[in-house]
């Protein structure tokens, strides 16, 4: 057996993921052509993100919409087995997701996997809400009269989310399920300088059974896409939570031209790890009263 | 022989892993009871024994509420809701994972169709479960004040009509809410209970959350009267519930217990849904149900067009074996049962009703009854009064709403009531003054987990499912 | 067997505001309720000799379908050969009840069915739509049955209907049902589709049943949805309450979105437990289908081989 010295085995080159729209369920690029570098908190480059144009957030309105009344229509039950499943697959993916948050947010690797960790149950706390809101919410009204009175709670519509620029993944998660749990469906607009995870997210969606266009997701300038999607008339509600704080008033503004629900960021949030109050779901959900004469 | 004859269409067992014989499920494992009781459970189709299953002793009650008692206070009370609810949300998942098996198990032990516990028992159960899992981490926001507790180790004895789907009511409110549970099946249907404790086993419930033990009254009388349990669970019937609730001391008790509900039938109903739902109300699960329509409370001038329709209907029911695919109407669960039914039934006759039973071929083995109606009952007869709890439909008539609710509330029980009318006003109307838990209007023998069920009067307190189903296992 | 079984009782003339309190007065159909019951029939499970049975029997009820603007004499031709041998390897096959052909082709038709048994079918009286004059549609009718159609699939108003026309209806049935009697058999297809409620369903099927109809139909298979369980239940239900009411039997017709041999069964398995063995007939229950025909040979070879087959080893119809 000769003992000459081995070369060194060439280094295996990284095949590098593309980081594209997820909208109506399928991965366009912007119609646009552009995209942007994407860095780490150190600057290194992580990669190119598509920079969604006021087309890809009017297709991706144009997709919501259509995904409503399947997703509305659908069953809690079936809405919150739905949502389970995310999760499990969120689970599946969370050393992926671990190593997205640490390079998009630099955080050390037991930070990040505790981040992930309470993304996903954060995710199915999320879940267990679908068929349990509209009981928390509803009720039977005692009218002073022979009428059976009744409110419930139904989904708005179509909800734009801005996610929060900082919490990439948690933060993500806990703007934009509070919308879905109830049967709205949604555009979300990435943190503007760490899209990655919730890239990442989108291939979850993808692979899980929620329906095409129930949640879509635009990475890009926030400045750019927001104003479009605040003054977009066939949107029913918008989350300002990750419009930059010159931004916002003028979004509300523009929200104001045809009553978009608005919710707003609060202080409470803090860095997303607490309990989440039900603001958010509540936000998205219209209240229906219905009368009918009992008597024979 | 019709033009169109079905070929048989079974089933097959082979998914089912058949166990000779079973220990009890004591703090996480399968053990032998203390002494050597054991009984066996047989398929009330064909009467071949199933397995043998242990007897669980006082000294085995004992052990298992200090399993339950230890796993509350080390582990289960002191977790965090959301990691509860994941145990539960794993359990709900291994019962869909494994629900062909468990519907085949539950047919062979119960005598039940095979559509029925496929299509209606086995997903039900793993909703339940997934949606009280929903609430283990949101108990806040419930409605009962911002830190509901549990109240510790729950007693817990559920009847064979349907032997998974009253485990998974009784089990998964109880473990939303942080208790532990000692819970008994039915001696003559013990073999799902036993199958989800090996779906504990799977699950990787910590020992001592769940305990399953087998037996009969007295192993039945030694849980809900042991003093190591804060909580007391039954479902079955009014007698013995009446005796749980004196003996229960301060334990809390919530009680589901018989029923004699009626179906009332205005002339507006829409009636080939109305003959569904009568049909469906009393023969599903062969009027093994607690909140069974055994009283068919028409109004009188569409008597005749009813009856007929209903007759009509019940010539194409399908009985036999459980295992078939489309057998509709499935075996009696016991011989005690069989002859409980016969002797109503014959009572029925002896007090001058005229009965009727649906043209079937009842097979030799096994304990068969076919589906049965009564004409000619007056409100004073046996079977008008007493719950059957078989496939018997009793049929009265009434001429105005008011009548028919005088008639529908005349008993002392008090489950659930069927309106069948086009009318929207009267069936809120009607369901306003019908003293019953649940009231089913232009449908019958509906569940659902969101949905509270529970009875008022001697058909017992507390309700079963929904947000108001977590009352039952919080201090509150 | 083509005759209606006696006369309808015409003579007992329920007309104008009469007619629209009879037909508002049937009993209501729940949906929700008439939808579970579908769907528990639907999940029968039929096989081995009953499905060897099924296969065949829905077979024996096709009526074998071409309606497009581009239908041309060869196509009709074509489709002619398969209804009369639809599997040319297997003789035990047995033959469709009908084809069904726009009326300026039933003469090709009628000339390829000669002497065979098979029954030709025309649509009429403005087919699909119906938008037509009462003229044209009688014309139409009257031409369908010239070139040698002995089954008549009329359309009605249904813009009538849905406005409450209901007399209107009822008198263009009962026109038709004029120039086809004792030449050919009357379907009136009801177009379930635009009704869009069982209400509807169940009183425009006893308004052609007191029109004269021998058969009521679902569909005209150009909208969507045509042909489903619950609809078909509640015709059958109206049949049957007929029959029972005035002493006459109507055939029921299911037609359009019945692709395969599993929708087939489950349609027989619907008769079977709502009207039973009387309706187990062709001359009483059709299924109106184009690429049916073909996944139910499959079956059937697969029921004899074992083997599941492909679509190589079947005829196309054209």
């Amino acid at each position: 057996m000769s003992e000459t010295v081995a070369a060194s085995p060439a280094p295996r080159v990284a095949v590098r993921k593309t980081y594209k729209l997820y909208i109506g369920g399928a991965f366009p690029r912007s119609e646009s052509g552009r995209s942007y570098a994407v860095t780490d908190h150190k600057d290194n480059f992580l990669a190119n993100a598509a920079m969604a144009s006021r087309k890809d957030a009017r297709d991706a309105v144009s997709a919501a919409r259509k995904a409503v009344a399947g997703w509305s229509g659908a069953t809690a039950y079936n809405r919150g087995q739905v949502l389970y499943r995310v999760a499990e697959l969120l689970e599946g993916r969370r050393s992926q997701f671990t190593a997205e948050v640490r390079a998009a947010e630099g955080l050390g690797a037991r930070a990040a996997e505790a981040v992930v960790d309470a993304t996903i149950d954060r995710w199915v706390w999320y879940a267990g809400w679908a068929d349990k809101i509209s009981q928390v919410r509803g009720a039977a009204n005692p009218v002073a009269g022979p009428y059976y009175n009744f409110s419930v709670a139904e989904a708005t519509g179509v909800a734009a989310v801005l996610a929060p620029q900082d919490s990439s993944l948690l933060g993500l998660v806990s703007v934009v399920a509070p919308a879905v749990v109830s049967g709205n469906t949604v555009i979300a607009v990435a943190s503007e300088s760490r899209p990655l995870p919730a890239v990442t997210l989108s291939e979850v969606l993808a692979t899980s059974d929620v329906p095409g266009g129930v949640i879509n997701i635009l990475t890009g300038r926030t400045a750019e896409i927001a104003p479009w999607l605040a003054s977009h008339m066939d949107v029913n509600a918008i989350d300002l939570t990750g419009a930059p704080d010159d931004l916002a008033d003028d979004l509300a503004d523009a929200a104001a031209d045809n009553l978009k629900r608005v919710i707003r960021p609060r202080s409470a949030d803090g860095d997303w790890t607490g309990s989440p109050s039900l603001h958010r779901m509540h936000g998205y959900l219209e209240t229906k009263t219905v009368w009918h004469p009992t008597g024979t | 022989m019709g033009k169109f004859e079905y070929a048989p269409a079974p089933e097959s067992r082979a998914v089912v892993a058949l166990r000779e014989s079973y220990g009890l499920f004591i703090d996480g494992d399968f053990v032998p009871g203390k002494d050597d009781g054991v009984f066996k459970t047989i398929s009330p189709a064909t009467e071949e024994v199933l397995a043998e299953v242990t007897e669980a002793s006082p000294a085995d009650v004992d052990r298992a509420v200090s399993a339950a008692r230890r796993a509350y206070e080390q582990t289960w009370s002191v977790m965090p809701g959301r990691e509860r609810a994941k145990y539960l949300f794993r359990i709900a998942r291994i019962i869909q994972e494994r629900a062909r098996e468990l519907a085949v198990l539950e047919s062979l032990d119960n005598g039940k169709p095979i559509r029925e516990s496929r299509d209606v028992d086995i997903p039900l159960a793993a909703a339940h479960f997934f949606y009280y899992a929903g609430w283990a981490d949101k108990l806040e926001h419930a409605g009962f004040g911002p830190d509901p507790q549990p109240l510790g180790v729950a007693g817990q004895v559920i009847p064979w009509n349907f032997p998974l789907l009253m485990l998974a009511w009784k089990i998964a409110p109880a473990l939303a809410c942080g208790n532990t549970v000692v819970l008994k099946p039915a001696e003559t249907t013990p073999l799902t209970a036993l199958l989800f404790a090996e779906i504990c086993q799977q699950a990787d419930l910590p020992p001592g959350v769940v305990n399953i033990i087998t037996g009969a009254g007295p192993t039945g009388r030694a849980l809900v009267t042991h003093p190591g349990i804060d909580k007391v669970a039954f479902t079955g019937s009014t007698e013995v519930g009446k005796e749980i609730a004196r003996a229960a001391g301060r334990k809390k008790v919530t009680l589901e217990l018989g029923g004699k509900a009626a179906n009332i039938v205005f002339a507006d109903a829409p009636v080939d849904q109305a003959v569904e739902g009568i049909v469906n109300g009393i023969f599903f699960n062969q009027g093994h149900v607690c909140c069974a329509g055994s009283r068919l409370l028409v109004q009188e001038s569409v008597y005749d067009q009813v009856l007929e329709s209903l007759r009509r209907r019940l010539a194409t029911l399908r009985l036999g074996d459980p295992l078939d695919k489309n057998t509709d109407v499935g075996a009696i669960n016991s011989p005690a049962q069989l002859a409980k039914i016969r002797e109503l039934s014959d009572s029925g006759e002896a007090e001058g009703a005229e009965r009727w039973s649906a043209p079937c071929e009842l097979p030799v083995k096994g304990f068969w009854f076919p589906p049965t109606v009564f004409t000619g009952v007056s409100p004073a007869h046996r079977i008008a009064r007493e719950e059957i709890f078989g496939p018997v439909l009793s049929v009265l008539t009434f001429r105005t709403p008011a009548e028919a609710i005088a008639k529908a509330n005349s008993t002392p029980y008090g489950l659930s009531a069927g309106v069948w009318t086009d009318k929207g006003s009267r069936i809120l109307w009607m369901a306003a003054r019908l003293r019953a838990g649940v009231v089913w209007a232009n449908t019958f023998n509906k569940f659902d987990p969101t949905s509270p069920f529970g009875g008022y009067k001697e058909s017992g307190y507390g309700r079963e499912g929904g947000r108001h189903g977590l009352e039952a296992y919080l201090d509150v | 067997m083509n005759e209606a079984e006696g006369e309808p009782v015409t003579t007992v003339t329920i007309a104008g505001p009469d007619l629209r309190r009879f037909l508002d007065g049937l009993p209501g159909v729940d949906s929700v309720g008439a939808e579970a019951r579908a769907a528990v029939l639907a999940s029968r499970s039929i096989k081995t000799t009953a499905k060897r049975l099924a296969l065949d029997l829905a077979i024996s009820m096709i009526d074998l379908t071409t309606l497009e603007g581009q239908d041309t004499p060869g196509k009709v031709r074509a489709m002619c050969a398969k209804a009369t041998h639809p599997d040319p390897t297997d003789p035990t096959v047995p033959m469709v009840a009908a084809v069904c052909v726009y009326p300026d082709l039933a003469e090709v038709a009628a000339a390829e069915v000669k002497g065979t048994g098979i029954h030709v079918a025309s649509v009429a009286t403005g087919f699909p739509s119906g938008r037509a004059s009462l003229e044209v549609k009688l014309a139409d009718v009257r031409s369908a049955i010239a070139a040698g159609a002995d089954e008549v699939d009329m359309v009605i108003d249904r813009g009538a209907f849905l406005a409450g026309k209901y007399q209107l209806v009822f008198d263009e049935i009962a026109a038709v049902h004029e120039v086809c009697s004792g030449k050919a058999h009357l379907k009136v297809i009801l177009e379930t589709g635009e009704l869009v409620t069982l209400d509807n369903v169940r009183r425009a099927s006893w308004l052609a049943m007191l029109a004269g109809a021998d058969f009521i139909k679902t569909s005209t298979g150009k909208v969507s949805p045509a042909a489903t369980l619950p609809v078909t239940l509640v015709m059958l239900e109206a049949v049957r309450d007929y029959r029972e009411s005035h002493g006459r039997q109507v055939g029921v017709k299911a037609a359009g979105g019945i692709r395969t041999a599993k929708d087939a069964i489950r349609y027989l398995v619907l008769v079977n437990e709502t009207v039973g063995d009387d309706w187990l007939d062709p001359d009483w229950f059709r299924l109106g289908a184009s690429s049916l025909l073909n996944d139910l040979l499959m079956q059937r070879t697969k029921l004899a081989t074992g083997r599941y087959s492909g679509p190589d080893y079947f005829t196309l119809d054209s």
